[in-house]
């Protein structure tokens, strides 16, 4: 049935489709282009999976082992592909199963649809089984969410959620939709949504304030820029990159921002924060003028802000006014999107080199690598270390590996050590930190771009909290790559146990079980490496092969990330040991 | 450290039944108690008007105005300290109808306080006051003393001497 083109003025012609607000819900995704979602079926949702088996070959649904993982693997899709990812689930339990991804997406800025079944509308607010208020449970993690109770307005409601998901700051929606709006029939007519009279998506850019930012760029004898996930969700890579090389200016990213400039570019300096690169961290607060593009001073980022970045003039480049002078206050704040903004400053700046500048971070960098890098990458210990690792996946995939990392000390190697060539390469859990992300986001990212490597960077905890997952991977064949880290502990809990607790380590200790036969349980190829003569060929091995491929790497149980900020300390007291 | 000062959030919005859980939330998060709240139609159609104090700094309240802004359906939200705005509340007070007549102070009281009888009932009689806060603190405990069954007192409402922009925006939207 060619509904997808259907449009509003030939529908009042008389071509107008009598459907079951279920199946609508099926033509509203297939006409936002969507070709795949993510889910859980239960009792409240069964009209809508009734049509998605009837629409089987047009929109493929993945089905997870926890809903849960259904959004986690969404966000991984959205994540690599720029497009909004798609979770479902019933009522009740189906419903809170989604909270931690929604609140995921949320404070990740990820562009998801979550459509979740609800009870009927007569029985409504009578604690009927499966019965819970997830409109008022999801509320403060969702960009926007609504409840439907009939199924004339699932067409505009559909066209509003996946407008407000993807435009302006994307972020989360969630659609509750009532059996009985599933079951109802009415005249189906669709029209994306293009505007909303109460939501500026982009503010309009000032050409006052880039003309003031480029005269402060202009003047900078030290400028430094600190470019976020606004320049990828942004898509203003090509922007970033000319910006950086008419001006001459050393550029840092914070984690969520890692691959939109390749790893490998000279004015490329490294990663700001807790577990950042030591000359940026550093020269933030020796910088004249600090240009942040896309970011929005996270508490990880900026240390102790009554220690941040006080000498510089700051900046801001930023879409949501919410974010302006939130934390840092913004001398300069440019509103706008980013791209349109870097447009528009780009023929302003000056051509510069900024060379003795620039050397202070290559200084910095090399004390850097002398008393970290060099034994993290290189190590002359017996033990393995995570960089290691890491490093024999760049050289493997030749930097062009999707690298899914979950939360904790593999995750702050994985963002140091990853190479990058190219953007939408680095997918973790930035804001949030939820264990137990990289296994569905990692699937989530495969089917998102299935012409990629992708690889997933778990620890020994996190791949526990969804390892159910790895019966997504048998059932659907998505060809992922899976390392764990396993040091058989919760690392960065115990690395600051031992720093900040005397070492009492409380239940950070993981008696783990036999991965190797977990994965092959699930009929996935697996292998464990425990001797750095066999680490090479391994994932060597696992890059190559054509199928998913699990690989458990026993590296040093009690190994500490540095560089470190302490929590509350300032950007200067970065500690290299 | 900022001192705390009273101010009046004025937020137009769709008329839309969560937005109101929506922006309770923001406060929750922030630990920043609402003083009072007044939900109402405004001078557009079809658009409410939340009628919010709090008393904060204006660093917390800035903040706070923009994070409600941020709501899909919050068209614009404004804040003003007490100088900026006229402002008052409304109070009702149900009081046994004998004391109308034992308690000849009662009569005065109402008339000094230019507040109006609405009903009169055998059993009882309510007196409505309109005023700032402490016009109707003021009045409570003058009454106080006679016995008063039932009090209530409403959330503040306001309207800012500067203009808000706000049909011009909606405006804007329909061009």
């Amino acid at each position: 049935m060619e509904v997808k083109t259907l449009k509003k003025e030939e529908s009042k012609t008389g071509t107008t489709i009598r459907i079951s607000g279920a199946e609508a819900v099926i033509h509203c995704l297939l006409a936002e282009g969507i070709d795949t979602v993510y889910g859980y079926p239960g009792g409240a949702i069964m009209p809508i999976y009734d049509e998605l088996y009837k629409f089987r070959d047009e929109l493929h649904h993945v089905l997870t082992r926890h809903e849960q993982g259904a959004t986690h693997a969404a966000q991984g899709y959205a994540r690599v592909s720029g497009k909004v990812g798609v979770a479902m689930a019933t009522s009740g339990p189906g419903a809170t199963n989604l909270i931690t991804g929604i609140a995921d997406a949320q404070i990740d800025s990820t562009p998801m649809v979550c459509i979740t079944g609800q009870v009927a509308r007569h029985l409504l607010g009578s604690d009927a089984f499966q019965e819970t208020d997830i409109v008022g449970i999801s509320t403060p993690v969702t960009k926007w969410n609504y409840q439907i109770t009939e199924a004339s307005e699932i067409p505009e409601i559909m066209a509003k959620a996946f407008y407000i998901a993807k435009s302006g700051r994307p972020g989360p929606v969630l659609i509750d939709i009532t059996k009985n709006a599933q079951f109802e029939e009415f005249d189906f007519e669709y029209q994306k949504c293009t505007a909303i009279r109460s939501y500026t998506a982009k503010p309009t850019v000032e050409t006052s304030k880039i003309e003031e930012a480029a005269k402060l760029i202009n003047n900078a004898k030290k400028p430094m820029i600190v470019w976020g996930q606004g320049i990828i969700l942004g898509k203003a890579e090509a922007e970033l990159k000319a910006f950086v090389e008419k001006a001459g200016i050393p550029a840092a990213w914070t984690i969520l921002g890692a691959s939109a400039l390749p790893s490998t570019h000279p004015l490329n300096v490294g990663m700001v924060g807790m577990h950042g690169n030591y000359a940026p961290n550093l020269l933030t607060n020796e910088c004249d003028v600090l240009i942040a593009l896309g970011m929005r001073f996270d508490d990880r980022v900026t240390g102790d802000l009554s220690t941040y970045a006080k000498q510089a003039k700051v900046l801001h480049f930023e879409i949501d006014p919410a974010e302006i002078n939130k934390n840092v206050h913004a001398d300069v704040p440019v509103l706008g999107d980013v791209k349109e903004s870097l447009q528009q400053l780009l023929p302003l700046v000056n051509e510069n080199k900024h060379e003795a500048w620039h050397n202070e971070f290559k200084a910095k960098y090399q004390i850097e690598f002398d008393k970290v890098i060099k034994n993290d990458i290189h190590p002359e210990k017996e033990g393995l270390t995570m960089g290691e690792v890491i490093e024999q996946i760049n050289i493997a995939s030749n930097r062009e590996a999707v690298i899914v990392s979950d939360v904790g000390q593999h995750q702050m190697i994985a963002c140091r050590y990853a190479k990058f060539n190219t953007t939408k390469s680095n997918i973790t859990s930035g804001g949030l930190g939820t264990m137990g992300f990289a296994l569905p986001a990692a699937i989530g990212a495969k089917m998102g771009a299935p012409d990629r490597e992708v690889v997933a960077v778990v620890g020994d905890g996190g791949y526990q909290m969804t390892i159910q997952e790895l019966g997504t991977i048998f059932q659907s064949q998505v060809p992922v790559k899976i390392v764990v880290l396993n040091n058989e502990f919760l690392g960065m809990v115990r690395q600051w146990q031992q720093l900040f607790f005397d070492k009492r380590y409380a239940s950070t200790e993981m008696t783990n079980p036999n991965f190797v036969a977990i994965a092959e349980g699930y009929h996935i190829q697996a292998k464990k490496v425990t001797k750095r003569e066999d680490l090479e060929a391994a994932v060597h091995e696992m890059i190559a092969s054509p199928d998913a491929y699990f690989l458990e790497v026993c590296v040093e149980k009690e190994d500490n990330v540095f560089p470190m900020i302490p929590t509350g300390a300032s950007v200067s007291d970065i500690r290299l040991s | 450290m900022e001192e705390n000062k009273t101010f009046t959030i004025s937020v137009y919005s769709e008329n839309n039944v969560g937005l109101l859980n929506r922006i309770s939330g923001i406060f929750l998060k922030r630990h920043i108690n609402i003083e009072s709240l007044n939900v109402s139609k405004s001078e557009i159609d079809n658009v409410s008007k939340f009628t919010i104090v709090v008393h904060t700094t204006e660093e917390w309240t800035r903040k706070i105005v923009g994070q409600i802004e941020k709501q899909i359906e919050v068209i614009k939200a404004y804040y003003h300290t007490d100088d900026e705005t006229i402002f008052l509340e409304n109070a009702l007070f149900k009081i046994a109808s004998n004391l109308l007549f034992d308690e000849r102070q009662i009569q005065n009281i109402i008339k000094e306080n230019h507040s109006d009888i609405v009903t009169v009932s055998p059993q009882f009689f309510v007196i409505s006051k309109s005023g700032r806060r402490e016009e109707i603190e003021n009045m409570y405990e003058q009454l106080k003393p006679y016995g008063i069954m039932q009090f209530v007192r409403s959330g503040r409402i306001s309207v800012s001497k500067s203009e808000m922009q706000i049909s011009n925006l909606l405006k804007e939207f329909q061009l």
